[in-house]
């Protein structure tokens, strides 16, 4: 589109009573025309599936089925006896905390690395996003391979050193930990550069003190660096938290062969949202059932939110409070 | 109106830019009119159709036919063809359906067409009677899929790896190395005593399904579900006999353990890592799809011990939401007569349900150059018009998946024979109750 720049004389007021209406008018509506598109697509996309869905879960809703019977709640009271679903909600916060902890560790060790002088700086820091802009379903078919039981590489490594095969899809912790490499893989250096962003906006005269007191890098990194990026820390481990609860893409194309959305034989590394999708869809079909495990992943992920914002709050006020008292 | 400055005007503009970007985007009604009509066909696996739609589309210029999925397994393609059903539009004009999941899909009839009121009923003589029934519904009154092909089993086999064992490599010594399922396990045992670096079988689930169908088809006639709909897989004497003898073979230590249908699974065929696996006439198109030229020659085809079988085999059905109904139903009636069934089972092997297909020189003589020149036809062929098919319950998927899973814990020595019994049993009527 052009720059519209209005060269032109300024044009004559129109009648004053019009003018004055129609500007109020102006004024008073076009702030909601203008964020009119999000709230229209959001409608759309956001609260119209969200209520069907909840609509849908009230139901014995077969997915070719042409009556769907109204049943109430009995879809979320069989959900909350259903083993498996437990079972699945265990993997999803498991393979949650063992991706989440070290990535957020390693991000801060890179971004720690990377804030000091390197040679070619942007080049490092552009290259440690770069596996967070393959695509999720190639990265997840390689590590599926490479984790393979018999011809991965890993195992192939572990026989090396003259260590034992691990039947890294069969074994609960082994896939866990398989799924969670592909996660870190992908999102440290994502985590990283933010966890960056921050660092540079810590002032340099801090450091300069410190070292006048005789502080020495470690030091400094755990006493100041780290106090002072407290709330990007907490943002990460919130943008962790929604990608963690939904996790689907990485376990689901790590199996591969009969029936993979079981996450393996005995549903070793099946997440919530492939719970969902087994149940909704193939083999069950059962849309309302699916329906209702998507309701109680929702308000899983509110309660979580939940925590993480009261956990931001008590942060971020012992922060403002410390600052209005160095001032 | 020439106070209404020109940066409001663009904002509207861009609202009403973007409400009609959204409707746009949700709808897509672009055929219709004259000219060539498109025909989608969705199918899985290997149906051997490609050279069937070069001649169809020069007899009938005014079609154009597009197949989507061949190469796909089965547990990909039949959630989405479930999802394009339940969705009203996405399926094609033209859709095969596996004979495991086709009792689910005949619980809703009014999402095909029905074929009798197509001239269908006509056709009936052309397949096999149990084929042409399995495609009726409950009352007989619609006919949801024309049969494409049977399921006839054999036992495919490495040469060059029996050979390296020690043992007989020509078809009919090896088919007479087991005339019953203990036979193939003491021959396993000694495939498995020469150390070939192989294992003797692929997997326990295929061979699991394999001697299932085999004795169901037999004895009771159904596997899973009684012929009444009721879950009997714990009082099935067919289902524990199969299951059994399958864990005598992991006991025997005779399975590579390689997933079926997994990336594993396939690199194991490319890297000649096991010597014998349950074939049913479709599978041969499949190993000739993983193992690749290289192992041209080197397979070979033995009948399989016990008696007989059949394992798959799939309707074509058009779906009601089609737009080009009657001429997807003559592309269908096309690809499953008995001209259409001896091009597939040439070109991928699948296994005609037509018996006028079955007695047919160029079934009855083929030969299949991939696997040493064996007679496919006469070893698929024979006895099959005489299959004795097996009833499939109406969530014989579902129910089938937990067992095999099942099994397939107890062959990677998660659970002990015992222990993945229980699970079987009570997964199984987990699964029927959902």
């Amino acid at each position: 589109m052009t720059v519209q720049l209005d060269a032109r004389p300024p044009v004559v007021p129109a009648p004053a009573r019009s003018s004055g209406r129609l500007s109020r008018l102006d004024t008073r509506l076009s702030p909601y025309l203008y964020i009119a598109p999000f709230f229209l697509l959001f409608a759309v996309f956001g609260v119209y599936p969200l209520a069907y869905t909840f609509w849908v879960s009230l139901h014995d809703w077969d997915l070719l089925g042409a009556d769907h019977p109204f049943v109430g709640a009995e879809n979320y009271t069989r959900l909350l006896a259903d083993a498996d679903f437990w079972h699945a909600l265990v993997n999803t916060l498991g393979i949650f905390v063992i991706s989440t902890v070290p990535q957020l560790l390693a991000a801060l060790w890179l971004a720690n690395l990377l804030n000091r002088g390197l040679r070619a700086r942007t080049g490092w820091r552009m290259a440690v996003l770069v596996p967070n802009v393959t695509s999720t379903a190639a990265v997840a078919i390689v590590f599926g391979v490479i984790f393979g039981r018999e011809f991965g590489m890993i195992n192939w490594l572990l026989d090396l050193v003259g260590l034992d095969a691990i039947g890294w899809k069969s074994n609960r912790f082994a896939s866990w930990v398989a799924i969670s490499a592909m996660v870190d893989w992908r999102w440290t250096g994502y985590n990283a550069l933010i966890l960056l962003a921050a660092m540079q906006a810590i002032p340099r005269d801090l450091y300069e003190s410190a070292s006048i007191d005789g502080a020495n890098r470690a030091r400094q990194f755990w006493s100041i660096t780290v106090p002072l990026l407290k709330p990007t820390i907490i943002f990460c481990a919130i943008i962790a938290t929604i990608g963690g609860l939904q996790l689907f893409t990485e376990p689901r194309l790590f199996h591969s062969g009969t029936n993979p959305i079981r996450g393996g034989p005995m549903r070793e590394s099946q997440t919530l949202t492939m719970y969902m999708f087994e149940n909704a869809f193939a083999p069950h079909y059962n849309f309302g059932y699916g329906s209702a495990v998507a309701w109680l992943l929702f308000a899983l992920i509110a309660i979580v939110a939940a925590v993480n914002v009261l956990l931001l709050r008590r942060l971020g006020g012992s922060d403002r409070h410390r600052k209005g008292t160095a001032r | 109106m020439a106070v209404f400055p020109r940066r409001r005007l663009a904002a509207m503009a861009f609202v009403a830019a973007t409400a009609l970007l959204v409707t746009a985007g949700c709808g897509g009604d672009d055929e219709g009119g004259d000219g060539p009509v498109t025909l989608t066909v969705d199918v899985f696996g290997q149906f051997g159709y490609e050279q069937l739609y070069q001649e169809y589309m020069a007899a009938n210029p005014d079609v154009k036919i597009v197949e989507r999925g061949t190469g796909t397994n089965l547990d990909e393609y039949s959630p989405k063809l479930t999802q394009w059903l339940a969705a009203g539009r996405g399926a094609g004009d033209v859709v095969a359906i596996e004979e495991g999941l086709l009792v689910e899909y005949k619980a809703n009839p009014a999402n095909f067409v029905n074929l009798l009121d197509h001239g269908a009923a006509d056709l009936k003589g052309n397949f096999l009677e149990w084929k042409w029934n399995a495609g009726l519904t409950a009352d007989g009154k619609q006919l949801i899929g024309l049969g494409t092909d049977v399921g006839g089993i054999a036992i495919c086999y490495r040469k060059d790896l029996f050979s390296k064992a020690g043992l007989p490599t020509e078809r009919d010594e090896v088919s007479k190395l087991w005339p019953t399922w203990p036979d193939y396990i003491a021959t396993g045992e000694r495939f498995t005593a020469a150390k070939t670096g192989a294992s003797f079988l692929d997997a326990a689930t295929n061979t699991f399904n394999t001697i299932l169908l085999q004795t169901a088809g037999n004895t009771t006639g159904y596997s899973y579900y009684d012929t009444s709909g009721n879950l009997v897989v714990d009082s099935n004497p067919s289902v524990r006999q199969a299951w059994d003898t399958t864990m005598d073979i992991i006991d025997s230590g005779l399975s590579g353990k390689y997933g079926s249908w997994s990336e594993e699974w396939v690199s194991a065929f490319k890297q000649s890592k096991f010597a014998t696996i349950a074939c049913p006439a479709w599978m041969t198109g499949v190993i000739e799809a993983n193992a690749g030229t290289a192992a041209q020659g080197k397979w070979d085809i033995a009948r399989v011990p016990g008696n007989g079988g059949n394992w798959g085999g799939s309707h074509l059905a058009v779906p009601k939401q089609s737009k080009h109904q009657a001429e997807a139903i003559a592309l269908a009636k096309f690809l499953t007569s008995a001209k259409g069934q001896i091009g597939a089972f040439k070109a991928k092997g699948p296994l005609p349900s037509s018996p006028q297909a079955l007695d047919d020189p160029a079934i009855t003589g083929a030969t299949n150059a991939y696997f040493s020149g064996a007679p496919v036809g006469a070893i698929f062929g024979t006895g099959a018009k005489s299959l004795k098919p097996v009833y499939m319950g109406p969530k014989n998927q579902a129910v089938r998946t937990e067992v095999e899973n099942a099994v397939r814990t107890v062959e990677l020595g998660q659970r002990s024979p015992a222990q993945g019994w229980t699970d079987a049993v009570s997964n199984a009527k987990k699964a029927a109750a959902k």
